[in-house]
């Protein structure tokens, strides 16, 4: 997803002269091409995230679109406050962009995942949150992400993550993106844990489970209309996302449903259970110790369904 | 070069007498305002908003305007008062400062016509500065920015990131102006966070570096009137100062920080300052 974002991101800026890129000296073996290419509209700020949103703000104020590029929570959490009283408050044109969302960098370690942004992103006024799910979105989404005016948290995924979609999608900040109809639950994901909610969907029609599948790729603003929906008809939600259990995806569909719904529904949000990682592990072995493999999240869904 | 003298010094020297007056008086209608920040600085102010900024009361924000952010933000009082003076907007606003339902509160607001940038929180100045003198490299434009800073904010790790970057890139049309008052919001500086030897951390941070005394005009308007102070580096102006300047109960005061005039106090600083109530 990362090469999908980039390249996005370079075929972009030669079309679009605002489009100015920071780094906090991160993208190497990625961004080297777009350096070459763009020296004037490249900076390397160091080690300083705090400043690199400083300087993005600025240069936001003077007409740029500008993005702000590292991994995991250095461009987010170690700067909040910069993104709260320059970006926000101010409205400006920057774009928090994260490689290695969630537990993409598995084995690097706590200090890696980035399992609270979503939650802490969406609580900033006038900030869009997105989290596409595979090369399909993540292009869509870089595209829309630059031709909005005004604040984006883009959480891209890594490397190596399968393609959800088949062909390009038809892409709109705040309007999700519905993969699969089905008529006995409604699974909600957000960002590269996508692929395992569509495996689980084939696990749950193997148990004769028929579930919609639906891509929020944007959290904020969220897509009322369609979780309203798929209550409806359901009447069984299930989000899945690759995020603390807190305020994140779940969290904000559970805002929606606790507003909307008349009668009782099943709902039941899947992520990591507000705890750190306490053992070593690869993506997928950690997706499956807090039950995010394909066959956890059927077997939760299963669960459900039966109560 | 003109130097500040004769009749345009007497000019300064009055302008910054109402403007302390004002600082007290609009204090005391607001019930605070920080106001030994807002005095520290006020000749500061008056020789950037009379003198050295290219800047268009009746259009903000002309493209081609000198930048300058207010990076102590709690200091906002005393731009807004030179606002008002040099016609940004008018003058009875001041009247509304800390009332519900208007834009002027304590910490300085981009919602108040002439200011560039919010802030409130320290550190935040500096880069946003950065990223607009950066811009005039990118954009090969020629305003200038300038960023006037407490000695307090220096504690905070991104200035010296700002700091370093700027360096880097060679940014001249960059001027970091520190009112150098000694006192920060629990003590004296020293007390705290030594800053120095300050001159020589900006200079073997290669920027430029020149101390003044923030309270003399020749010497503000010598330094501001002669920027860069080095071709290929951003410069820093350290200007010492008094906290409080210019009315005693308040000179060189931790109090003053916090403080407003009550109403005794404020027929005392204009006796002081030889203003009629």
């Amino acid at each position: 997803m990362r090469n999908a974002f980039n390249k996005t991101i370079l075929d972009l800026t030669k079309k679009n002269d605002r489009i100015v890129l920071l780094t906090a000296d991160m993208g190497y073996g990625q961004l080297e091409t777009f350096a070459q290419m763009f020296p004037g509209r490249f900076y390397n700020v160091g080690v300083a995230e705090q400043n690199m949103t400083g300087i993005a703000s600025g240069l936001a104020m003077e007409g740029n679109i500008v993005i702000t590029y590292s991994i995991g929570n250095f461009p987010t959490l170690r700067t909040l406050e910069q993104i709260r009283n320059d970006v926000c408050y101010h409205n400006l044109n920057v774009k928090i962009v994260i490689i290695g969302g969630g537990l993409s960098y598995g084995v690097l370690g706590v200090s890696h995942h980035s399992t609270e942004d979503l939650a802490i992103m969406r609580a900033l006024p006038n900030m869009v949150v997105v989290s596409p799910c595979d090369c399909y979105e993540a292009k869509a989404a870089a595209e829309a992400m630059i031709e909005y005016e005004g604040p984006v948290y883009y959480r891209c995924g890594y490397k190596g993550e399968k393609d959800i979609h088949q062909k390009p999608v038809d892409y709109k900040i705040g309007r999700s993106i519905k993969i699969r109809d089905g008529c006995d639950a409604t699974i909600i994901f957000a960002g590269s844990i996508g692929y395992n909610v569509l495996l689980a969907c084939d696990l749950l029609l193997k148990r004769g489970i028929k579930s919609s599948l639906i891509s929020m790729h944007t959290l904020k603003p969220i897509d009322a209309g369609a979780i309203s929906k798929a209550a409806e008809k359901t009447r069984t939600i299930i989000t899945v996302e690759e995020h603390n259990i807190l305020g994140g995806l779940g969290g904000a569909v559970a805002e929606v449903l606790a507003e909307i719904c008349t009668e009782r529904i099943k709902f039941k949000r899947i992520g990591i259970p507000d705890v750190y990682a306490t053992e070593i592990g690869s993506r997928d072995w950690l997706l499956t110790k807090y039950c995010m493999s394909p066959l956890g999240i059927a077997e939760t869904v299963t669960k459900v369904l039966e109560s | 070069m003109d130097v500040v003298a004769g009749e345009q010094l007497t000019n300064y020297q009055n302008i910054a007498k109402r403007i302390r007056a004002q600082i007290c008086r609009i204090s005391n209608i607001g019930e605070g305002g920080h106001i030994g920040s807002c005095l520290s600085m006020v000749e500061l102010l008056i020789v950037l908003y009379y003198k050295i900024l290219k800047v268009d009361p009746k259009h903000p924000d002309w493209s081609e305007r000198d930048r300058f952010i207010l990076s102590k933000g709690h200091g906002g009082l005393g731009v807004y008062i030179i606002l008002a003076e040099r016609g940004f907007f008018p003058k009875d606003w001041l009247n509304d400062f800390r009332q519900e339902g208007s834009h002027l509160g304590d910490h300085i607001s981009y919602l108040v016509p002439g200011v560039e940038l919010s802030t409130g929180s320290l550190g935040h100045g500096l880069p946003v500065a950065v990223g607009m003198a950066l811009n005039c490299k990118i954009r090969k434009k020629k305003y200038r920015v300038f960023v006037l800073m407490g000695d307090g904010g220096w504690d905070e790790g991104s200035n010296w990131e700002a700091a370093l970057f700027a360096a880097q890139h060679h940014l001249s049309n960059l001027v970091a102006i520190v009112d150098y008052n000694n006192i920060q919001a629990f003590g004296r500086n020293k007390d705290i966070i030594d800053l120095e030897p300050f001159a020589k951390k900006f200079e073997s941070f290669n920027w430029s570096v020149k101390e003044i005394n923030g309270h003399n005009f020749q010497e503000i308007d010598e330094a501001l009137n002669d920027l860069p102070l080095e071709n290929g580096k951003p410069s820093c102006i350290i200007a010492h100062t008094l906290k409080g300047k210019g009315i005693s109960f308040l000179e060189d005061t931790l109090g003053s920080h916090y403080k407003y005039c009550n109403d005794e106090e404020l027929v005392e600083a204009y006796k002081e300052l030889g203003v009629i109530l």
